[in-house]
């Protein structure tokens, strides 16, 4: 009798364990990782408002996910050659932050993958599509295909400290209409005491920094662009590029109006953020990511006073009329957005994680730690001027880098060429001719332009 | 006559884990890095995919005398290799390794184990924690060196911008000294103090002592010691942590050189073209030490 009822209590037992163990299995959530996000608003985005509102979306909808948001800490240039490795051995996070201009070669390379070939009809049935502006889709875009979602756009401007320019007697706001403005000032605040008025990004060491908010800044103001997209070439040789580097010569080399150093140390780009932040600096040229990242107070190098101090002027041509397309005043774009690891474990959730992410809620979540002009248009901006301002002024003159996969090397030559000039190795002219032989090299003769005539 | 133990095909059974595995991690990886040197792959771009075959021209392209020199290539990064080689191994380690060696012989006490511990310490610290501590010590404006020379009235220079070279030489001989140090010192220990005694007694210089006792006994060592740490330093990559191969790719060692090459710009080909060639020069090292350590014992003095 004993041993009867022992014997069911075991089996009841052992139907019990069976029992628990399909139904762990069932709610066992997957993890997806999340990776190439730096510290600030971004991550703090994803840890404090994703998390918490995609678990619970994604539970209700029965695929319970476990979402961990890995923090970058390195520059966005360290990042690309991590994910570069990984995708290359098939590894990596299951969501991955990524630089709009990196997709055309990575899709070359077949690293990425679009995203309804990733994860299938669910993303041609997301209803956020209809949400996202045109210009905005094609940011992670290549060739018509979809390859993640940007989180927005951004364009560059010379951020400038209202306070110093008061000190040195310049009227505030100040909109510089030429080169010459803009080094004027530089002079006027240097002689009032300010010890590198001006911040123009070179060398190589900032990586794809230098090109965007320095050398394309200048080069855009003188006319041109990297490449034509016209003819489809790139150019190597013009009076445009040696203008622009005449530019940086004159502004570190003869007039010392900027710091040679910053331009050259390994973490130069932290050295002049610092020095505007301190006020030895006082324009610097930088994205509007400079305003919502960097100098934000809590920002790594937070000014609590910013909304006082810190004021933006478009970047002027060389002379007015005299910019890129005709342009008085030019500024270039770019984006970022997070795109699907096509070696992910789980697509259908990292698909939905993703989803989760660009909903309106969520958006609406990071615009409260951050105000900016987000991917779909049911979320405004709220509550800061200077980045409404930024949208409605300066991003109408915009452009973009030629979407092409071996834009990443010609841009290298790019930085170099700077670097060049700017630590007194070459002349403008010889710099120029370097240039033109390492990027004919690249993308072969046929597919340059000389325009210097000889 | 007198038979091995083991018939030939169970030695062949028994030594064949190790022929797998240095087939495996040394061979292998050898013929396909000579193999992806003769092809464009790179890691990203249309490349990566379907790389062409390109023969030799990605070692043309390296040895363009057009070129060759100019900052940012081969024959450039060559040169820098070799000053950093000579001054910092064979001048810095070994002579400051030598030196120390010589003072500290048949000595003991305080002051001896302070310093050789402090030269071991150096040499067995992890590479970032001495980068952050050289940062620190290099800075222009808050560094303890140039806190130490402007003191001294001596100026303020910006050691890695403007000496960069000369920086990282001195970083390495301060992070390597330790190894010539107890080589030498060892080496030391181990000549009769007979020799010198005696050579004290009919009146010998210091200078003689050196240079008929002491060197001609060392030399062997010495001869191990240089080639040794030349190799090493040859292929040291801890001075990027400091300079990054900059400014302006002037301290660009090969390693760095190739690192940059096919991992930072991704031409993996061109990058692997670059290693067969580092890895041709270091043959050739190693095959100078290798014969050196066999005519050892005819280095040894006779008498």
């Amino acid at each position: 009798m004993l041993h009867k009822s022992l014997r069911i209590l075991g089996l009841g037992l052992l139907a019990l364990v069976l029992a628990s163990g399909v139904l762990v299995s069932a709610q066992e959530p997957v993890e997806i990782t999340i990776t190439g996000t730096a510290s600030g608003a971004g991550f703090d985005w994803l840890a404090t408002v994703v998390k918490p509102l995609c678990e619970a979306q994604l539970s209700d909808a029965g695929m319970p996910v476990t979402i961990s948001p890995v923090e970058w800490v390195g520059s966005g240039d360290d990042f690309r050659q991590q994910v570069v490795l990984d995708l290359g051995v098939g590894q990596g996070g299951d969501i991955l932050n990524l630089d709009g201009f990196w997709i055309p070669e990575f899709v070359e390379a077949g690293l990425v993958k679009p995203l309804r070939e990733v994860a299938g009809d669910a993303v041609m049935e997301w209803d956020g599509w209809d949400q996202i502006p045109e210009g905005l889709k094609t940011i992670l875009g290549f060739q018509g295909e979809i390859y993640g979602i940007a989180s927005g756009t951004d364009a560059r401007v010379i951020w400038y400290r209202a306070d110093l320019f008061e000190q040195a007697g310049i009227d505030v706001p100040w909109t510089p209409t030429s080169w010459e403005d803009v080094l004027e000032a530089a002079r006027t605040l240097k002689a009032a005491g300010v010890e590198w008025p001006l911040q123009l990004n070179a060398g190589t060491s900032m990586g794809e920094a230098t090109t965007m908010q320095g050398y394309l800044m200048a080069l855009l103001g003188a006319g041109q662009h990297i490449y034509d997209f016209e003819t489809g070439k790139w150019i190597v040789r013009s009076q445009a590029i040696l203008d622009t580097l005449n530019l940086y010569n004159d502004i570190y080399n003869i007039e010392e109006l900027g710091s040679q150093r910053f331009q050259l140390a390994q973490n130069g780009r932290d050295l002049s953020f610092e020095s505007f932040s301190q006020g030895n600096t006082a324009m610097l040229v930088e994205g509007d990511y400079f305003w919502r990242s960097i100098v934000v107070p809590g920002g790594n190098f937070g000014m609590d006073n910013r909304d006082e101090v810190v004021r933006f002027a478009p970047m002027p041509a060389e002379e007015p009329g005299m910019g890129y397309n005709g342009q008085d005043f030019v500024t270039i774009s770019g984006g970022t957005g997070y795109s699907l690891n096509p070696n992910t474990a789980h697509p259908a959730e990292a698909w939905g994680v993703l989803a989760c992410m660009f909903s309106q809620e969520s958006l609406e979540g990071f615009n409260e730690l951050q105000p900016r002009i987000r991917a779909r248009v049911d979320v405004p901006v709220t509550g800061d001027t200077t980045m409404s301002a930024i949208a409605t002024e300066i991003l109408p003159l915009t452009t973009i880098r030629p979407p092409l996969p071996e834009y990443n090397r010609v841009s290298a030559e790019a930085q170099l060429m700077t670097e060049r000039v700017v630590s007194g190795e070459m002349t403008p002219e010889a710099a120029m001719d370097a240039y033109a032989t390492a990027v004919i090299d690249i993308v072969g003769e046929e597919n340059t332009v000389d325009m210097m005539g000889s | 006559m007198q038979r091995s133990i083991l018939s030939r095909r169970i030695s062949v059974l028994f030594a064949s884990p190790a022929f797998i595995f240095i087939a495996l991690f040394l061979i292998y990886p050898f013929v396909s890095i000579i193999f992806i040197s003769m092809t464009n792959r790179t890691l990203v771009g249309a490349t990566a995919q379907n790389p062409d075959f390109v023969g030799l021209d990605n070692y043309i392209r390296l040895f363009e005398p057009s070129r060759w020199m100019n900052r940012g290539e081969m024959g450039f990064s060559l040169y820098i290799t070799v000053q950093f080689v000579i001054g910092s191994a064979l001048i810095g380690q070994a002579g400051l390794g030598l030196l120390i060696a010589t003072l500290f012989q048949r000595r003991k006490g305080f002051i001896r184990e302070l310093v050789f511990s402090l030269a071991v310490a150096v040499w067995i610290a992890p590479d970032v924690v001495v980068a952050f501590a050289w940062f620190a010590f290099l800075d222009p404006f808050d560094g303890t060196l140039n806190a130490i020379l402007g003191a001294l009235g001596l100026g303020q220079p910006d050691w890695l911008l403007k000496y960069p070279l000369l920086s990282i030489i001195f970083f390495n001989t301060w992070r390597g000294t330790a190894f010539s140090m107890l080589l030498f010192s060892s080496a030391l220990s181990s000549i009769p103090p007979s020799y010198m005694e005696t050579a004290d007694v009919v009146g010998a210089s210091t200078l003689q002592k050196l240079r008929d006792i002491l060197l001609p006994l060392l030399r062997p060592y010495i001869a191990t010691d240089l080639i040794l740490i030349t190799l090493w330093t040859f292929n040291t990559f801890t001075p990027f942590l400091l300079t990054g191969g900059g400014p302006a790719y002037r301290t660009e060692l090969l390693s760095i050189y190739t690192y940059r090459t096919g991992l930072q710009f991704f031409e993996i080909g061109k990058g692997s073209a670059i290693a067969v060639i580092v890895m041709l020069i270091n043959l050739v090292l190693a095959s100078v030490y290798l014969i050196s350590l066999r005519s050892r014992p005819l280095e040894q003095p006779s008498d």
